[in-house]
């Protein structure tokens, strides 16, 4: 109890709040990135697939086959590997910036995937429909696919930002900074439990408030089409 | 005799699943002359959503020649196909409307894809939403309306593009019977009115009963009987025709009289 009172006590949130910010910036920044290159992955297997507007087995299965590749290894794989990366474009392999093209890697794969799950709910029948009425296959992704799956698709993004979230943490034990590193170096190692708590608390606090906002934005997405 | 404004010649479409082969129209030879409502009835698998979906170019036809007007569909280049797939209006079961969108959305939607200037397509949107009396419905989603409603909007949206064939796709199979009845009057006031050329497909034999002048009966991929519908129900010699009949005409009755109601 006296540890859980110490947790939002002044010197301890001295330590975490700045750890706060690169947890911010780590996930606003890789989460700007996975959705643009994760929303391209997606569609890009969605259209290629066999049943798509432009069905290439080849490439499909291709990139299928890296996307789950990618999707497969453990995270901290993920981030070894992309050190060398992250060193080639921003000259370092420590600290918040340069783990962010690790954050991203991760994170692509599963969020193309989930894109690529949104978009195959669209009925078949409206996509049949607006190419019935000669609608171009850019018209039919942006003005039929993406809208219509869109309380699907933010959901699943704010799936992707936890997923982010939690990556950040486990970035953090490689010299990433942030909330992560924080709960590894005075937590775990010096067996700080009132920073542990502190900085737990504060990512269960970032996670439900991603969960929420994407769950009631969704939801009134749905309410004002009628739909539930 | 006038050219017919739809000519099927021979047409074959078979569709194939690994090494199996599925024939599905097996030489279809069919006449739909302008300002028709023509049926094609059958029963399910008959081949009838294949047929009308090669007509819109959904599908593409394994042999033979579809011609819709001055359309050679299945010799056209990509440009030419995009006009033509404009010029043809469907209706669906399902309607598929797109619920993202409002009424008005939805029924400009074709001509948003065509760069129609905004103003035009307000005007085109509105003429359409008061033929088919929808009007104070305009800003709902979908979600809000009922069946029948809903495919007046899709009727509404068919009709956007001035096409000159509406293909209906089970449209009413989907509606309670008094809202089939108001989407069937619906499209012979528009038949009527602007002469639009009709073809309807339906496994339901009021359907065609009420509102085709002509038809054509499908059965495993082959036209079996065609011609006008008043000669073909009183006087049926297909196999599914006979069907259609004697389901149609016994099915209640049998059914009461086995509870000792008859009637």
């Amino acid at each position: 109890m006296e540890t859980f009172i110490l947790a939002f006590s002044k010197p301890v949130w001295e330590i975490v709040a700045p750890s706060i910010l690169d947890t911010l910036y780590m996930t606003a920044t890789a989460t700007l990135i996975t959705a643009v290159f994760g929303l391209i992955c997606g569609l890009l297997l969605v259209v290629t697939d066999k049943d798509g507007l432009r069905p290439c087995r080849a490439f499909n299965a291709f990139f299928g086959g890296i996307t789950n590749a990618v999707l497969s290894l453990p995270s901290m794989i993920v981030i070894i590997l992309t050190l060398p990366i992250s060193k080639l474009i921003i000259g370092i392999t420590y600290g918040p910036k340069a783990c962010i093209i690790a954050l991203s890697v991760t994170c692509i794969p599963m969020f193309a995937r989930l894109i690529e799950t949104s978009l195959l709910e669209v009925s078949k029948g409206k996509i049949e429909a607006v190419k019935a009425m000669g609608a171009k296959d850019m018209d039919i992704i942006l003005k039929v696919m993406v809208p219509e799956a869109l309380p699907s698709l933010i959901r699943n993004f704010s799936v992707t930002i936890i997923a982010l979230i939690s990556v950040t943490a486990i970035a953090g034990s490689f010299g990433a900074g942030g909330l992560g590193d924080i709960a590894v170096r005075y937590g775990y190692q010096r067996f700080r439990s009132d920073i542990l708590i502190a900085a737990v608390s504060t990512l269960l606090v970032l996670v439900e408030f991603i969960q929420i906002t994407g769950a009631v934005w969704s939801k009134r997405i749905l309410k004002k089409r009628h739909l539930i | 005799m006038s050219v017919p404004f739809i000519e099927f010649k021979n047409v074959i479409k078979t569709f194939r699943q690994q090494d199996k082969e599925f024939p599905v129209l097996k030489g279809i030879d069919l006449s739909i002359e302008e300002g028709d409502i023509f049926g094609i009835i059958g029963f399910s698998g008959a081949g009838k959503s294949t047929l009308i979906r090669c007509v819109n170019r959904l599908e593409k036809i394994d042999g033979g020649s579809i011609r819709v007007g001055n359309y050679d569909i299945e010799n056209l280049s990509p440009p030419e196909l995009n006009l033509y797939k404009q010029k043809i209006g469907i209706i669906f079961q399902q309607f598929n409307l797109l619920d993202s969108r409002t009424v008005f959305k939805n029924v400009s939607f074709p001509l948003e894809i065509v760069n129609k200037s905004k103003k035009e397509i307000k005007e085109r949107v509105l003429e359409l939403l008061e033929l088919v009396d929808i009007v104070d419905k305009k800003d709902f989603y979908p979600g809000q309306l009922s069946g029948g409603q809903k495919q007046r909007v899709g009727i509404a949206r068919a009709l956007v593009n001035n096409p000159f064939v509406l293909l209906s796709d089970e449209a009413t199979s989907a509606l309670d019977p008094v809202s089939s009845l108001a989407v069937l009057d619906l499209l012979k006031n528009i038949n009527k009115k602007l002469g639009l050329t009709i073809v309807l497909i339906t496994h339901e034999l009021d359907v065609v009963k009420y509102a085709c002048n002509n038809v054509a009966i499908l059965e495993e991929g082959k036209i079996v009987e065609k011609g006008k519908v008043r000669d073909i129900f009183l006087n049926p010699k297909s196999k599914t025709a006979n069907l259609f009949i004697n389901i149609n005409e016994n099915f209640l009755r049998n059914d009461w009289a086995d509870k000792g109601e008859g009637i």
